[in-house]
């Protein structure tokens, strides 16, 4: 379990780094990792004396500052106000386009999953969308995703949305907007690169020196197992008591 | 005027063959109703998902009760998938129309100012736009020369959902909830279960009227006592993992599916 534990703790600190800057992020349904590290870049720019930082938890009633019903999220996107988001996807292409609806032959998939969110809409509107899904492996991985619910890049149309950052359970991955796909930035230990070509079915950039993720400091950790899982509890109850049992236990 | 009826009454005026809308876990789930309604034994439901489910929808589609459901999702959230929508939907047994979040939303909002379409930002480039012919791209006819997606309004024969109190006027308390009201603004109809009838008029000082959805929207209203059971109701209880998790186990096979749902309102009445 404690290996478990430190596998989470790197992804919740990784993620508090990717969103560093930003004002306003928000977080879907089933995202207890990225709330964790919404909670903790609060956290800690709340000690440092960095300016504050608003989280919107969707199906959150404490951690939720919205009065205008579901579409407020939505409208608030629309106009600028949401700065970081994260996405999911049972597949994600080289091209950063993402599948929440099904493998195989649509609409009869021989996998489905549950559906599109909001991502075909808010993957257009807000500007640091953050990829992350935990199973890194070809499967997820792919050359091109059988549908697509959320595409990366569309020059037909304007927008200031769209993919930042790739974070999976073995690796970080940078997305370039111009060239249109990704760039391994770090590998988390103790993978190598070696492990992230064989689990990664889409070509990627790699430098020749790849860097490992760092973990997390003793500040960020003590952080983290005090009053962020206790902030984490009311949204993600399961996970919350999971996290706070393996840092006691 | 709006009719404060029986529990049953209330479910019984929904109609094979009709679109019943349903809003998001959490929002206020007429888990209660949907009991009775599944006692009825409801058939050919259009579900409209507003603007996803979880138990709701997986209970009804697997009781045979959906012939086609429009969603942006279906999943029982930290419990995982949903099983009898996952299998429904992989063995052809409803039509199902993929959505997203905001477009069911805009869809709603246009038949609340009663005009045909809503445009909405975003969904370019989605296959969504492949599966779903009814929507449309357009260059937009005025201001900033751009395409825009279209979708049609949304006008539910019936919406259903679940709040803390009416007053005995029909009045019902919607808090922050104003998806309820966005439901309600679209439905032709509209069925509120609520945890009490209280004898204060709810529209009596500013404060109280603002988180009130008027009676004017609202068709019938049922008392259903922890009404939401097993999921939460905002300010008066939280979801019950335990039955969640239990459900979902048993909802995993066909089977056990049955052995639930056959269960459901007996053990609904005693546990909440």
């Amino acid at each position: 379990m404690s290996a478990e534990r430190e596998r989470r703790e790197i992804l919740i600190a990784a993620i508090a780094d990717l969103l560093d800057g930003i004002r306003h992020v928000a977080v879907g349904a089933s995202s207890p990792i990225p709330a964790a590290g919404a909670m903790l870049l609060r956290a800690r720019n709340e000690r440092d004396g960095k300016p504050p930082v608003r989280i919107s938890i969707l199906g959150s009633q404490a951690h939720n500052f919205f009065t205008n019903g579901g579409i407020e999220l939505f409208d608030c996107a629309a106009q600028g106000r949401v700065d970081a988001f994260f996405l999911g996807g049972g597949q994600i292409d080289g091209q950063g386009n993402i599948n929440l609806v099904g493998a195989g032959d649509y609409p009869t998939s021989h996998v489905r999953w549950p559906g599109s969110f909001g991502s075909a809409y808010l993957y257009h509107l807000i500007p640091r969308v953050i990829l992350f899904r935990e199973e890194h492996s070809p499967r997820v991985f792919v050359p091109k995703v059988d549908f697509v619910s959320a595409r990366a890049i569309t020059p037909e149309v304007p927008r200031r949305g769209g993919p930042h950052a790739l974070l999976t359970n073995m690796a970080l991955f940078d997305f370039d907007r111009e060239a249109g796909g990704f760039a391994l930035r770090s590998v988390h230990p103790p993978f190598t690169p070696a492990d992230i070509r064989k689990n990664t079915g889409f070509a990627y950039q790699e430098q020749e020196v790849v860097r490992e993720t760092p973990r997390p400091d003793a500040a960020t950790l003590a952080l983290l197992r005090g009053r962020i899982f206790d902030e984490l509890a009311e949204a993600y109850p399961a996970f919350a008591r999971t996290m706070k049992q393996a840092a006691t236990g | 005027m709006t009719e404060i009826v029986a529990l049953e009454a209330l479910a019984a005026r929904v109609a094979p063959g009709q679109s019943l809308a349903i809003p998001v876990d959490g929002s206020g789930v007429a888990m209660a109703a949907t009991a009775a309604l599944l006692e009825t034994g409801i058939r050919d439901l259009k579900l409209i998902c507003v603007p996803i489910s979880g138990l709701q929808a997986d209970l009804l589609i697997g009781a045979g009760a959906v012939a086609s459901l429009e969603t942006s999702a279906v999943s029982l959230g930290e419990a995982g998938p949903a099983p009898r929508f996952t299998a429904a939907v992989k063995n052809g047994a409803l039509t199902i129309r993929d959505s997203t979040c905001p477009a069911i939303y805009a869809g709603l909002l246009a038949a609340q100012k009663g005009v045909p379409f809503m445009p909405i930002a975003g969904i370019i480039g989605s296959d969504l736009l492949n599966v779903r012919p009814d929507w449309q791209v357009i260059d937009s006819p005025v201001g900033e020369a751009r395409k825009v997606v279209v979708v049609p309004a949304i006008s539910p024969d019936v919406a259903l959902f679940h709040a803390p109190e009416a007053d005995r006027a029909g009045n019902v308390r919607i808090g922050r909830h104003r998806e309820l009201a966005d439901l309600a603004y679209a439905a032709k109809r509209t069925l509120v279960t609520v945890e009490r009838i209280v004898d204060r008029n709810l529209l009596e000082s500013e404060d109280s009227a603002a988180g009130v959805l008027p009676s004017l929207y609202v068709d019938a209203v049922a008392v259903a006592a922890r009404g939401a059971w097993p999921l939460a109701l905002w300010d008066e209880y939280p979801v019950d993992e335990a039955e969640i998790a239990r459900y979902a186990a048993m909802a995993r096979s066909e089977d056990g599916f049955r052995a639930y749902l056959s269960a459901f309102p007996t053990h609904r009445k005693r546990v909440a």
